[in-house]
């Protein structure tokens, strides 16, 4: 099993009113609740708090990419991971992704990556998103029936710029590049693994089981919701003949709070949950699904947009609706072990995106989840698919003997090899 | 009217034909053209009109070959072509508006007479267009009508939100027809066009609802100033759907060309 600590990095500060006075959390969020002043220590509590999760023995940590959004502050998830990259040491750092559509040229993921990567010492793992139609269509004004073909070819170009070893010149029909030649490259070869967040479509299914990539499904509404969506992934893998059925094929993310007791678990951390629940999905509907931006196949499936509110919207779901329903996995240690193993075995997935920070969550309350999760659940969910223990395709593979940040010289030091005054 | 097909280069097209009198290419809006469409009828009681679908539009196939504005346009003169007609009236209706618009500036010898129904196309920064794609269905009617309550009543005949195969049809029709007009519309409805104006040599005539939400009549003085001696017709108590709310009154405009 890999566990990756994930953080979405919500604004904490939503006022109690917020569905009431607001309509949408996303595209066109009311800037005057954003205080730059105070983001400062927010900013500095979430990446704390993903460095401290690197020490507990995750697998590794995890960022993304929202834009104009009030539960996910980070527009460049690649700057988070070049500080995280600085500070910590053998985890891996799950980027998962960058919205590839969206960059002009594409080439500069394939270069941020490659630099995330030789930082790193080769510890990245990348996503690559055709992103949300709030963050691709209405933030960043792609065209929602061209977006999936502009995303194919910047992956196209993406993997070229890393496998190719000379200049090339790509005549793309998004992007004409004459030398591309990307400087740095990474240290994985031939690329990091790749996972790939999707939502449902059979395109998707198929991208990742042809180029095996993993499939991760980044949902809200918890596992037992994802069941159907992951068996649509699973019963395709089967029918293209993909040559397994590693677990690692598949990601999911899931909401987790771990307290004492089950009671403990709600004490100290509905409020949090009810505040991401109501307050940072509160996304106006007309922004959820741009017509055109996913494909007529997807949704004759009848798989809805993940961010169409279920009937009767979030606000009515209380902390027994929440953790009954899955939406959340929540309790003492050992509740949250037996849903955690139920929804790992029942969806198949060795990849578990935890998103133990939820909401406006404190970073102590954060910091306890988190230590109780690490040290009295993972340990007994890892041995949970064994025949796939070595199946490295899908996560990084670090050089041996990472350098240290920090490692230069003392001034006395310098002094003395340079044989001069300091 | 008869829904017919006719075979383009790239696509087969779906059209409407019917009525007598001087040709007419009528080109739809976002929303799209149904066989009952009153304003299409109108029209035939005075044209022999021939309304295409755009490729995703009704029953029509798609064109993901269609992609950018001058696909659009040439695409348009395929139709026109493909249809045998030469010098027909150009008339065309918001979306349509802007095509046929783009269609006279790039071949002005092609066609002498444009109608343009409240088009768009061009964009006032003092004037944004409302953005088409993130409002809801229940706030179409306040931004297409001069009579909302008519307007109202007008587009939720027939719906069914709450059943969930009709919902469906519902997201893919809009997928197929909104995805396609987005390809000239999305995010901005804007492509150049301003540029362009000065091409157009046809007797234009601009017809616009006064109480037009959509495109305010601002877009009507722009695109007079933009096309050398189009003349500008307003028609009171009509919103963007004009079409339907005054159809005797945009034909009375057109009667002008």
């Amino acid at each position: 099993m890999r566990f990756t600590w994930f953080n979405l990095m919500p604004w904490p500060f939503l006022p109690d009113d917020f569905r009431e006075k607001h309509r949408s959390v996303w595209v066109d969020i009311d800037s005057r609740l954003f205080d730059p002043a105070a983001s400062h220590q927010v900013y500095n509590t979430y990446m704390d708090l993903l460095e401290y999760a690197s020490t507990l023995g995750f697998d590794g940590i995890g960022v993304n990419e929202h834009h104009q959004n009030g539960y996910g502050i980070m527009p460049s998830p690649n700057i988070i991971a070049a500080a995280l990259a600085r500070r910590t040491k053998d985890v891996a750092l799950v980027v998962l992704g960058n919205s590839i559509a969206l960059y002009n040229p594409p080439v500069r993921v394939a270069e941020e990556f490659a630099m995330l990567d030789c930082i790193s010492g080769g510890r990245l793992v990348a996503g690559f998103p055709v992103g949300t139609s709030m963050d691709t269509n209405y933030c960043y004004g792609q065209i929602p029936a061209l977006t999936r073909e502009k995303y194919q070819e910047a992956h196209d170009l993406i993997m070229r710029a890393w496998h190719e070893p000379d200049p090339f010149a790509f005549n793309g029909r998004y992007t004409k590049l004459r030398h591309v030649n990307i400087w740095p490259r990474p240290i994985q070869q031939p690329n990091p693994p790749i996972h790939i967040p999707g939502g449902g479509s059979v395109e998707t299914y198929d991208f990742c089981i042809d180029n095996t990539y993993s499939y991760s499904y980044l949902s809200f509404s918890g596992y037992i919701r994802a069941k159907a969506l992951l068996q649509g992934y699973w019963d395709r893998v089967s029918e293209r003949n993909a040559p397994d059925t590693s677990p690692y094929r598949a990601g999911f993310a899931q909401t987790i709070c771990v307290a004492e007791t089950d009671e403990e678990a709600e004490r100290l951390y509905a409020e949090h949950v009810l505040y991401f629940y109501n307050r940072c999905l509160h996304v106006f509907p007309g922004f959820a699904d741009a017509p055109g931006y996913r494909t007529i196949k997807t949704i004759q499936s009848g798989a809805l947009s993940q961010y169409a509110p279920p009937l009767g919207g979030y606000s009515s779901l209380t902390w027994k609706d929440l953790t009954e329903q899955g939406h959340i996995i929540a309790g003492s240690p050992e509740t949250v072990r037996q849903r955690m193993e139920d929804m790992i075995k029942g969806l198949h997935v060795g990849n578990i995106f935890c998103l133990l920070h939820v909401g406006n969550m404190p970073a102590d309350k954060c910091m306890y989840s988190t230590k109780l999760f690490a040290e009295r659940v993972m340990p007994k969910l890892r041995g949970l698919f064994p025949e796939h223990d070595n199946d490295q395709r899908f996560w990084c593979k670090p050089l041996e003997g990472q350098v240290a940040p920090g490692g230069l010289p003392s001034e006395a030091e310098l002094a003395a090899r340079l044989g001069v005054r300091v | 009217m008869e829904l017919k097909t006719i075979q383009t280069p790239q696509v087969p097209v779906r059209y409407f034909e019917g009525g007598s009198g001087a040709a007419l290419v009528y080109l739809h809006g976002a929303g799209g053209l149904r066989a009952g469409d009153k304003f299409l009828a109108a029209l035939a009681g005075r044209y022999h009109v021939f309304a295409p679908l755009l490729p995703g539009y009704g029953d029509s196939e798609e064109c993901p070959a269609l992609r950018d504005m001058l696909d659009f346009t040439l695409h348009g003169w395929d139709v026109v072509d493909a249809l045998g007609l030469t010098d027909p009236i150009l008339l065309g209706h918001s979306m349509g508006g802007m095509i046929a618009a783009e269609m006279a500036a790039v071949a002005p010898r092609q066609v002498s007479r444009l109608g343009l129904i409240a088009p768009v196309g061009l964009w006032l920064d003092e004037h944004p267009i409302p953005d088409l794609f993130s409002l809801m269905p229940y706030e179409y009617p306040q931004m297409l009508f001069h009579d909302v309550a008519a307007g109202t009543a007008l587009l939720t005949t027939g719906m069914a939100l709450d059943d969930p195969e009709w919902l469906k049809g519902f997201l893919v029709t809009n997928a197929r027809q909104l995805g396609m007009a987005g390809k000239i519309l999305f995010p901005i409805p804007e492509r150049g066009l301003a540029q362009r104006l000065y091409r157009i040599t046809a007797r234009t005539v601009l017809i616009w609802g006064a109480s037009d939400r959509f495109t305010v009549s601002d877009y009507g003085q722009a695109f007079r100033a933009g096309i050398t001696g189009a003349e500008l017709v307003t028609i009171p108590e009509a919103g963007h759907m004009a079409i339907w709310e005054r159809p005797e009154r945009v034909l009375a405009a057109l009667a002008r060309l």
